[in-house]
């Protein structure tokens, strides 16, 4: 296998509403500014690799065969993956494996939502005859496994507030995010309206426009740029079915499963240690202690700890800042947030994070999940090629 | 941008209808022609060492990927493996907030459904909490879970967690 490095990366402003630009003119804003990152134009692209949640969100259907023109695909592979939440994830794991392949030197890859133009909250709740027509949105769907989750570890009732406030005040330091609260206190969330017990209306994601691209290079082409080049080293996807008998919705398989894989392609085995910050999908709260120890940062039953101790947070000096960027609590155009997760990630290890950088961060992780809790993506970046 | 450009278009509305014909497959298909006599099926695919019993059966065993191809009965009765308090309405749905809608496992099953649950205090559900299906009148039964109204709290002891997905057709009746 090729090494591959991220050379080029291009956000866009995460809003309620960008409705000063088509779907178009919102993934060429987020290419243009990957190109202009990594110093090239559109003719230094062999291929694109395009992601996006399922397409009720904005109901247009395959949008990608619009955007071809305005992502410079004319005369060159263009392609779409689709996984959920995940997407912007596996959309990046895609075109990384496009280089790491040795089939394109140089790939631009792009993930995006427009949730403005449709409802996306109930979007995929539609009703199906063999179940009760229930599904009250993402939020209905998880809320339940939270419950399971405070049962089972006995965490207390505020981590979920306390991880709703933490990545709000990381957000804060971000001029990109949809939602900016410098002044949320725990207070604030708990006062906030419950929507699907046990998770409030501030423990939840906001719903965002915004784009989110890299540029993904070989080894050869990996210093042509005016960036210090990040090395992608591990990469890995797992899937499972939403249900089976005995599935551990909490602590599920494949998302340790896929976590093994990466940490074992990157030679981390205590990921608390040998990371310096990772930038986690938790669209709810709660997900922060779940993934804590999905991801092997902690045992079964104490992520919480981690949370309550400020071992994520930033502003506590944590060892292990989660999501410094304000993370999915803080926008989340749903197909690029797994993307972002990737690329703010690969921003810390380059230094260019700004203020919400890990100082002297070169290891981080970018991970993202999807569907039923079901679908895995995750990456991890370093200063070091190998 | 000229003078007379005029104002910036944001938003036009054009909506999408979208009407989906479902086709239930061999395996949906016995489970909705069951449900519309007013009984829950589940299936399980008996070669398999796990024998777990799938409802609604959607058709395959999902440890194997094989075809579930024999149907097991199942109770009226079931146990809460967890829910959550919904506090927002569901458009086109004409239930009122706060509800409950909980994963519920019925007797004879290994997996859960969601569905709603009633004639209860919405602050004493819990997990292991025995329920039992209030069905529609007859009349109104068709190929739809729906069929049943909710489910219901019994007066039965609660399941113990590690029994919770577990519990026979012959019900729970608290520790033996
Ligand atoms: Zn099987």
């Amino acid at each position: 296998m090729q090494y591959a490095a991220v050379t080029g990366i291009g956000q866009t402003q995460y809003k309620a509403r960008r409705g000063d630009v088509s779907i178009a003119g919102l993934v060429h804003e987020a290419a243009r500014n990957a190109l202009d990152d990594a110093g090239l134009d559109w003719n230094d692209i062999e291929a694109v690799i395009i992601g996006k949640a399922p397409d009720m969100f904005e109901g247009v259907i395959m949008p990608e065969i619009y955007l071809a023109d305005a992502l410079g695909c004319d005369g060159k592979p263009m392609l779409r993956v689709h996984t959920a939440g995940s997407v912007g994830g596996s959309t990046a794991l895609v075109a990384a494996s496009h280089v790491q392949s040795g089939a394109f030197r140089r790939v631009l890859t792009v993930t995006f939502e427009k949730q403005s133009e449709s409802n996306a909250m109930w979007a995929l709740s539609n009703p199906q005859p063999f179940s009760p027509h229930l599904n009250a949105g993402a939020g209905g769907y998880f809320a339940p496994i939270m419950r399971e989750y405070i049962r089972r570890s006995g965490a207390p009732r505020d981590t979920g507030i306390k991880v709703a406030v933490k990545d709000r005040l990381h957000g804060a330091r971000n001029p990109l995010n949809h939602l900016q609260m410098p002044d949320i206190s725990m207070q604030e969330v708990e006062d906030s309206p419950m929507l699907w017990d046990p998770i409030r209306f501030l423990e939840s994601c906001p719903s965002s426009d915004g784009a989110c691209a890299m540029v993904i290079a070989d080894e050869g082409l990996a210093n042509d740029g005016p960036r210090p080049p990040v090395w992608i080293r591990g990469g890995a996807m797992r899937s499972e079915p939403t249900m089976y008998a005995g599935r551990d919705e909490v602590n599920p398989q494949a998302g340790r499963d896929c976590v093994a894989d990466v940490y074992a392609q990157a030679g981390i085995d205590n990921p608390r240690k040998q990371l310096d910050c990772a930038e986690v999908y938790v669209p709810f709260s709660w997900y922060e202690p779940m993934w804590l120890e999905n991801l092997g940062f902690a045992e079964e039953g104490e992520g919480w700890r981690l949370t309550m101790e400020g071992a994520t947070s930033l502003d506590e000096g944590g060892d292990i800042p989660w999501n410094c960027s304000g993370g999915v609590l803080c926008s989340n155009p749903i197909g690029a947030s797994g993307m972002i997760r990737f690329a703010e990630a690969a921003r810390q290890v380059r230094g260019d994070a700004g203020e919400h950088q890990v100082d002297g961060a070169r290891t981080a992780l970018g991970h993202a999940y999807g569907g039923g809790a079901q679908f895995y993506a995750m990456w991890v970046v370093s200063t070091d090629k190998s | 941008m000229s003078e007379d450009a005029g104002e910036h278009i944001t938003a036009i509305e054009t909506p999408v209808y979208l009407k989906y014909n479902f086709t239930a497959g061999q395996a949906t298909t016995r489970f909705l022609q069951q449900v519309r006599q007013g009984k829950l099926v589940g299936q399980r695919r008996p070669e398999c060492d796990c024998g777990n019993v799938y409802v609604p059966a959607r058709g395959s065993c999902a440890a194997c990927g094989l075809p579930t191809t024999e149907e097991v009965e199942l109770g009226d009765k079931a146990t809460v493996q967890s829910f959550t308090i919904v506090w927002i309405p569901i458009p086109n749905n004409p239930i009122q907030p706060p509800y409950i809608v909980a994963n519920l496992v019925p007797d004879g099953a290994n997996i859960s459904f969601i569905h709603l649950m009633s004639e209860c205090d919405n602050d004493s559900v819990h997990i292991g909490q025995r329920v039992e299906a209030v069905w529609k009148p007859e009349e109104e039964w068709d190929y739809a879970m729906d069929n049943i109204r909710y489910f219901r709290p019994l007066d039965e002891p609660d399941v113990p967690i590690e029994m919770i997905g577990k519990v026979p057709l012959a019900g729970w009746e608290g520790e033996a």
